[in-house]
């Protein structure tokens, strides 16, 4: 007795389409089908009247307070203070150098992508960028004029802090989850105590430390910068939890791929650069990426060591007199322009794990 | 074949925490010599071969692999892996790495030869093992078979004078055993140095030119195969061979054990 082989042919139509995505997804059970219809009950209660006062009752165009007639928000409050959250007190006729900056920075970037030369060299040729930013926004040469640290705020001092916290801890927490995992234990140790001291320790005290301790371990009379002081303790603070992701990634490879690679005859080095690491940052990859949103945020708490980032700016303007009670336009914009950027990482973390997904099973 | 002893083993004692799981292992191998090693889980044979490239630490005894002695000593050791290949019974071809860039990495890293001298002989070794046309995959995309056979492949790209096979078809389906079995068989027939262990009978009794029995971290009986098979001298091996042949036998090779067995 032998049979046939039967051809692949498509499932039933109560099995496809729209309906039955409904029927399987929102309304299998009597419970989901509750859940569902609360979750709309919530949207209906939500969105409606937050449209209506963002949008439909706002106000857009004018100058001044006056411009402020209707009962939703009036968004001239953040139209007219734009530049402040923008650029903070760095001069109106320099902004073109901020500005550039940012078109760099995709300029690079679509150059990293799609530049046709080893990985090594990407990273090289993308390492001109903050040498060339750092030129163009600090001024002093070239023709530019000098723009002190103190003037720099706003969205733009955001993104520098964030972005320099977020790229300089990679490198330095690849070299301290490296330092955890070694065999000799002095490294070992070392690492284990920077580590643990630094996540036992809110990140306002390490900014407080970086602050006021950092200068005592100078000579007197070394002036040095705020900024950096901000930027050092971000980045040690970072540093710390980039280290343990990666190390998560690092327990994930198999014992197989440290013998596999030994077996060849691989350095200790060759070992961990070609074959552990990559593996290890690809499984990290999620959490690397959640470590950063959340350092985004935290940047918003250079303030508390006189430094005046996106929040701080709108909170300062919002104690201007002419605009007085307009706060909370601009905590909204706020809340918009963090979740733009944050929304963003987390997509681009999504089109890296695809990008690196060799895995097919 | 030469009488040269590639790789000789003196009173090879290892302990793990207090389990001893290696107990005074002497064992020469000469050159070209192809072994199989054999016996019960825990015995201590994967533990044995893992030794003579390092993978494993031992407390007591020597090994000399080709008139190197191993010690902690990196430099001997790196020479020596570079002269010993290992295949797992788990493959462990590097995932992120395409099917020929993993045949490359140990000729251009630690061989330092030419890119294109270590293509084109990752090509000729891919060829060999059949398996040429999925250079460009991933090792994800590939059945188990396929993958074993690719890391056979990486083994020899570094042209070892010692292959080491740790369980090879252990961890694959019963269709594909064959396919890695026979690149093994064409491999011994050019007479490199190998040792093999594994539960494959038909194969041992095919190719090996010497069959080493273990139990409880000991050599228990070393035979060649006509002999070990047909000639058990131990109970411990007459049981075991009952044990592993007990089940259908597939092959020609493993009817006739079962024959000579029964006798």
């Amino acid at each position: 007795m032998t049979y046939n082989l039967i051809q692949s042919s498509q499932p039933p139509v109560k099995n496809r389409g729209f309906l039955n995505w409904l029927l399987s997804n929102l309304f299998s059970t009597p419970a989901n089908s509750a859940l569902t219809l609360l979750s709309l009950l919530f949207l209906y209660w939500v969105l409606p009247p937050f449209f209506q006062w963002a949008i439909i009752d706002a106000n857009f165009i004018g100058s001044d307070k006056s411009a402020c007639t209707r009962d939703g928000a009036c968004w001239v409050f953040v139209i007219q203070k734009i530049d402040f959250f923008i650029y903070g007190f760095y001069p109106d006729e320099a902004h073109w150098r901020v500005n550039l900056s940012f078109v760099l920075f995709f300029v690079f970037g679509f150059l990293f992508r799609f530049l046709p030369v080893n990985f090594i060299y990407k990273i090289l040729v993308f390492m001109l960028y903050p040498i060339i930013t750092y030129f163009l926004i600090s001024g002093g040469s070239f023709g530019l004029d000098v723009v002190d640290t103190d003037k720099w705020g706003g969205l733009t001092l955001t993104l520098i802090v964030a972005s320099i916290g977020i790229v300089a801890a990679i490198p330095f927490g690849i070299v301290l989850a490296f330092g955890r995992k070694s065999k000799l234990p002095i490294i070992k140790n070392l690492s284990v105590i920077y580590i643990e001291f630094i996540r036992g320790v809110p990140l306002i005290s390490i900014l407080f430390m970086a602050s006021v301790i950092l200068p005592l371990f100078f000579p007197e009379g070394m002036n040095f910068d705020k900024l950096l002081r901000a930027l050092i303790g971000i980045t040690m603070f970072q540093v710390a939890y980039i280290a343990e992701v990666i190390r998560g990634g690092m327990q994930a490879i198999p014992t197989g791929q440290y013998e596999a690679a030994d077996s060849l005859g691989l350095s200790y080095w060759q070992k961990m650069l070609l074959i552990i690491l990559p593996q290890a940052l690809k499984v990290a990859i999620p959490n690397l990426i959640g470590a950063s949103i959340a350092l985004f945020k935290d940047t918003t708490l250079v303030l508390i060591i006189g430094l005046f980032d996106l929040l701080a700016m709108v909170h300062l303007t919002g104690t201007d007199n002419n605009w007085l009670g307009f706060d909370t336009e601009g905590y909204v914009f706020v809340t918009f322009v963090f979740w733009a950027f944050c929304f963003s990482l987390s997509k681009y973390g999504k089109f890296l794990e695809v990008k690196y997904n060799t895995d097919y099973r | 074949m030469s009488g040269d002893k590639i790789i000789q083993i003196k009173n090879l004692n290892k302990w793990y925490g207090d389990f001893h799981a290696l107990k005074d292992i002497n064992l020469n191998i000469k050159k070209g010599e192809i072994v199989v090693v054999c016996g019960p889980s825990g015995s201590g044979k994967s533990t044995l071969i893992r030794c003579i490239n390092y993978l494993e630490k031992f407390q007591k005894g020597t090994i000399d692999v080709n008139g190197t002695i191993l010690t902690d000593n990196v430099k001997k050791i790196k020479k020596i892996r570079s002269q010993v290949a290992m295949v797992f019974q788990h493959f462990e071809l590097f995932p992120h790495l395409s099917i020929i860039d993993n045949l490359i990495l140990a000729p251009t890293h630690v061989h330092k030869h030419p890119k294109e001298e270590a293509l084109s002989t990752a090509m000729e070794y891919l060829e060999r093992v059949n398996i040429a046309d999925q250079a460009q995959k991933y090792p994800g995309q590939l059945s188990g078979g396929q993958q074993q056979r690719v890391a056979i492949a990486r083994a020899l790209c570094a042209n070892p004078t010692i292959m080491l096979f740790d369980e090879p078809t252990s961890a694959l389906d019963p269709e594909m055993i064959s396919e890695v079995l026979d690149v093994m068989v064409e491999l011994a027939k050019e007479h490199k140095t190998m040792i093999c262990v594994t539960h494959e009978m038909g194969f041992a009794k095919e190719v090996a030119d010497r069959v080493i029995f273990m139990d409880e971290g000991q050599i228990i009986e070393e035979n060649e195969p006509e002999e070990f098979f047909c000639n058990p001298q131990s109970d411990r091996l007459k049981l075991f061979l009952q044990q592993i042949l007990s089940h259908t036998p597939n092959t020609d090779t493993e009817k006739e054990l079962e024959k000579c067995i029964a006798k």
